[in-house]
């Protein structure tokens, strides 16, 4: 069980090379081996989704993989989500509309939200209110995180190129 | 414009939005060791030995600390409401000779991966041998530790306040209102489990402890004094903070561990709890029952409230001392006359996790109380529920108000209100009358739907000072530093706001230092809703003083007088010849400095209060609670930054529903607790949330402060328990039914049930 494997890991286009245990959660080595802090941990058990990751395009929770499962995966981080300087429309949406106090919570639900408006930008109020209902804030009584991803779902969907010219 | 009532973006915000917030497990240090603590699985019992051999051959484990190893140090002082007696129910930072609820501190591993400190920790073997456990605050005291402490036993301190002539209120009444209450136990459980690393320097011998918050001068004092060092070579260092609600930032048992161990093992020390630890380990909150009577008129109009009440403080008293049920004691009377009034209450230990604060300490519970009285004394009088509260409110003349007790060691002084006119705004808000005969016609229908309504009071602004320190620093930014801390609530952007006030300056040329113990030398910390009136206050003078500073330094320079010159837009003006001059370019030409301070003291709290009305639906079938719209008025004399108030008050209603429907500490009959996953311990997630409309008013500014402000973080969750129960009661046709909190569907069939019988 502690005997070391050497996987790669691919986080937000950069190779890793670490050497961990078979037993190592991937948030673990997202945050310790990586380096990449901003993938937080609240419970370890899979309900509070601050830990939640995008591996192979789909939001998961970091804490209930482990690290071996996502060699050869592209992952992405909250590092990765804004473009040099420029915030992605989920990370202006939250400032513009106080979706964060604590911002323990916060790395969790942006990535949540985009996988899932990735896939689809045309989630409606309910599925968007059941998707958010997987992550747990205890600040905001998530009343400014939904207004939050509903704006930037807006733009999210103005941005997208559309499928069908 | 002015820059104090801007709904501003957060300074805050950039760094915890693109992940480079640093909390306090993202603290690292070279050659850090792991500290995992071995916690007791019994919950009551005494210590006969402590086998570590197994682990300490372990891999990567470099050493096993038992109470033998730390007995030099003393047990955690109390912070706060200090009572003679209390002091033999202190915590030791490891357990000493008994063991006093599941999750008590009997060891402690120390490991170079926290993988192995985890797996060494499993194999301390702890032989104790297991007591009654006490787990019911109203049943007679018992021995606290029969051998050690013999003549200590679990009812630890009764806190008695009273004013009037509670005697002649029940002799003249014309009926006398009794009401047995419960609040169930919660706690904040905020996101991020504590969490410390502890480096000492080798060079300098000073001692840092990352993942410091809420009070970290008064935490360096205290680690200082216990490990028996100069508090000069101490010091508390506050990151990012993922949520405090009175239990983040408390000292516990881990925090002096870490220090201890950084000192004697050379190396830092870096700890962070799991949610399973952190559930059972962290303060927990509320537990109270309440025996209540009320002496009342035909009308309503109360005469007098006595009140008997236990506060379940766990296994041993922590830094709040007596503060809840203090609280408890000074604050249940609320917003009503109430001329004759005595409180009993009960301190008492059991073989529970420690209690302390948690939002809104002792008013979450005595709000409950007192409002399902005030429902008890309408149903009796065939009474309207909002009428009886109008009947008893105190009126705008009668302020200020003193309640003729004291709260915190401070005298209850309430500083300002326009009660009944807050009660009417929110009345008209929610459209009550029409409401109540809509939720009317649905019920008829075969609906169980219901609305409450409860009002409170909250206090904020708890001194005895604050200091802040304000300098302008070359590239024509201004610095300011104050010992307050942060939770996570805006002060950076709430503090510069003010400064930006005075100053004209944009907040984005204002940055705010916090939480640094090595940055200013007294600091009073984040509680008691006393940031913004405090640490406000103190910036308020500390920028008027730059302001009176830069005019006095930029006369001579631009060869005016005094008179003529103001601030605009940070810069010094004169409105004679319209000349001007920056403030860095001042300090350049002034000796290089330009800066101030500016000191607040109060030696009395002030006294938001606020409204609450829920609308709830039941399933009739499941029991199931469904808080379908809420309301909240809430007067907090002066808003800073509107939307940052109503974020505060929006995420307390969620704790309050969380409290009120489904949150629970619960444990089985061996002490054994049940709620140590968050799949046991529910907290709202958005789904249970209803839209939450905040109706903030300005209408009753503090005259106790320059500023006008009181707290705005706590009254969100005040009322909630009250309101809610309040329209269970109404969508069920069933008054008085609500009398224990959280009203769990099991709980509510098994009353519907009992009443059917």
């Amino acid at each position: 069980m502690t005997e070391k494997h050497a996987i790669t890991l691919n986080v937000n286009g950069r190779d890793y090379t670490i050497s961990v245990e078979p037993r190592r959660t991937l948030a673990d080595a997202v945050r310790d081996d990586c380096g990449l802090t901003g993938t937080h941990l609240g419970c370890e058990h899979g309900v509070c989704g601050a830990c939640t990751i995008i591996v192979g395009g789909k939001p998961v929770r970091s804490c209930l993989m482990f690290a071996v499962q996502a060699a050869g995966e592209k992952i992405r981080t909250v590092e990765g989500l804004a473009k040099g300087e420029e915030l992605h429309p989920l990370q202006k949406a939250f400032w513009e509309n106080h979706g964060l106090q604590c911002g323990f919570c916060t790395p969790g639900f942006l990535m949540l939200a985009a996988g899932a408006l990735e896939e689809n930008p045309d989630l409606d109020e309910a599925e968007l209110r059941e998707l958010l209902s997987s992550n747990l804030c205890r600040c905001t009584g998530y009343q400014n995180i939904i207004k939050a991803v509903r704006a930037a779902a807006v733009e999210m969907r103005a941005c997208q190129p559309s499928a069908n010219p | 414009m002015s820059a104090i009532g801007q709904s501003l973006k957060r300074l805050e915000d950039c760094p915890l939005l693109t992940g480079a917030g640093r909390f306090a497990a993202d603290n690292r240090a070279d050659g850090q060791l792991h500290m995992r603590v071995v916690r007791s699985p019994i919950a009551f019992g005494r210590i006969l030995s402590i086998d570590t051999a197994d682990a300490l051959a372990a891999p990567g484990v470099v050493a096993i600390w038992t109470h033998d190893d730390v007995a030099q140090l003393p047990p955690i002082d109390f912070r706060m409401t200090r009572i003679a007696g209390m002091e033999g129910y202190r915590q030791h930072v490891l357990a000493h000779g008994y063991v006093r609820y599941v999750g008590d501190p009997v060891a402690v591993v120390f490991a170079e991966d926290p993988y192995l400190a985890e797996d060494a920790a499993d194999l301390v073997f702890c032989d104790i041998e297991e007591l009654e456990a006490c787990l019911d605050a109203t049943a007679d005291p018992v021995a606290f530790m029969p051998e050690r402490e013999p003549g200590l036993h679990s009812e630890i301190a009764v806190i008695v306040k009273q004013y009037g002539d509670l005697e002649r209120a029940f002799a003249d009444a014309a009926a006398t209102v009794e009401l047995e209450v419960k609040v169930g136990r919660h706690s904040g459980v905020p996101l991020e489990t504590r969490g410390a690393l502890a480096v000492r320097d080798a060079d300098s011998g000073l001692l840092t402890m990352y993942g410091a918050a809420k009070v970290p001068h008064y935490n360096r004092d205290s680690i200082a004094r216990m490990l028996g060092l100069d508090p000069s070579l101490v010091r508390l260092s506050e990151g990012h903070v993922g949520g405090g609600f009175g239990i983040r930032g408390e000292l516990y048992p881990e925090d002096v561990l870490v220090c201890a161990a950084a000192l004697r093992l050379g190396r830092p020390v870096k700890w962070v709890e799991d949610r399973r630890e952190h559930l059972m380990a962290a303060n927990h909150s509320r537990d109270q029952v309440h025996r209540l009577r009320a002496a009342v008129d035909a009308n309503g109009y109360v005469r007098g409230v006595s009140d008997v009440f236990f506060t379940d403080q766990g296994g041993y008293v922590r830094t709040h001392g007596g503060t809840v049920t203090d609280l408890a004691a000074a604050l249940l009377p609320g917003p009503y006359v109430f001329p004759a009034y005595r409180a009993e209450g009960h301190i008492r230990l059991t073989n529970k996790t420690p209690a302390g604060t948690y939002r809104a300490p002792g008013r979450y519970e005595t709000t409950f109380a007192r409002e399902r009285l005030m429902d008890a004394i309408a149903d009796r009088l065939g009474l309207d529920p909002v009428e009886v509260r109008k009947v008893n409110l105190i009126a705008e003349a009668q302020m200020p108000f003193d309640r003729g007790i004291d709260a915190l060691g401070t005298h209850v002084v309430y500083d300002s209100g326009k009660y009944h006119d807050l009660l009417q705004r929110a009345l008209d808000r929610i459209g009550y009358d029409a409401l109540r005969a809509e939720l009317a016609k649905r019920r008829a229908a075969g609906e169980q739907v219901g609305l409450g309504v409860a009002f409170f009071i909250e206090k904020s602004g708890l001194g005895p000072l604050d200091l802040v320190t304000m300098s302008v620093r070359p590239d024509d930014t201004i610095e300011i530093v104050t010992g307050a801390a942060s939770v996570g609530q805006g002060i950076e952007t709430v503090m510069a706001q003010v400064c930006a006030d005075t100053i004209g300056i944009p907040i984005e040329r204002i940055s705010v230092i916090h939480g640094q113990t090595d940055r200013i030398p007294v600091g009073f910390g984040a509680f008691a809703s006393r940031v913004t009136v405090m640490t406000g206050s103190a910036v308020r003078i500390a920028s008027q003083a730059l302001r009176d500073k830069a005019i006095a330094l930029a006369a001579p320079l631009l060869q005016a007088g005094i008179d003529e010159l103001g601030l605009q837009a940070g810069r010094v003006v004169s409105s004679v010849t319209g000349a001007g001059i920056g403030l860095a370019d001042i300090a350049a030409q002034s000796g290089g400095e330009l800066a101030a301070q500016g000191e607040f003291r109060a030696d009395h709290m002030n006294y938001p209060y606020g409204v609450h009305v829920a609308q709830v639906r039941i399933d009739r079938e499941t029991c199931g609670i469904e808080v379908q719209r809420y309301l909240v008025a809430y007067d907090v004399g002066r808003a800073i930054n509107p939307m940052l108030i109503d974020g505060q008050i929006v995420g307390a209603v969620a704790q309050g529903i969380g409290g009120a429907i489904l949150e629970e500490f619960v444990y089985d009959e061996a002490g054994q607790p049940l709620a140590t996953s968050f799949a046991d311990y529910l907290m709202p997630t958005c789904h249970e949330m209803p839209i939450v409309d905040v109706l903030l008013r300005e209408d009753a500014p503090s005259p106790l402060n320059p500023l006008g402000v009181k707290g705005a973080g706590e009254g969100g969750i005040t009322a909630v328990g009250a309101a809610v129960a309040s329209a269970i009661d109404d969508a069920l046709g069933r008054p008085g039914l609500v009398t224990r909190l959280p009203v769990a569907p099991g709980r509510l069939h098994a009353a519907l049930l009992r009443d059917e019988d």
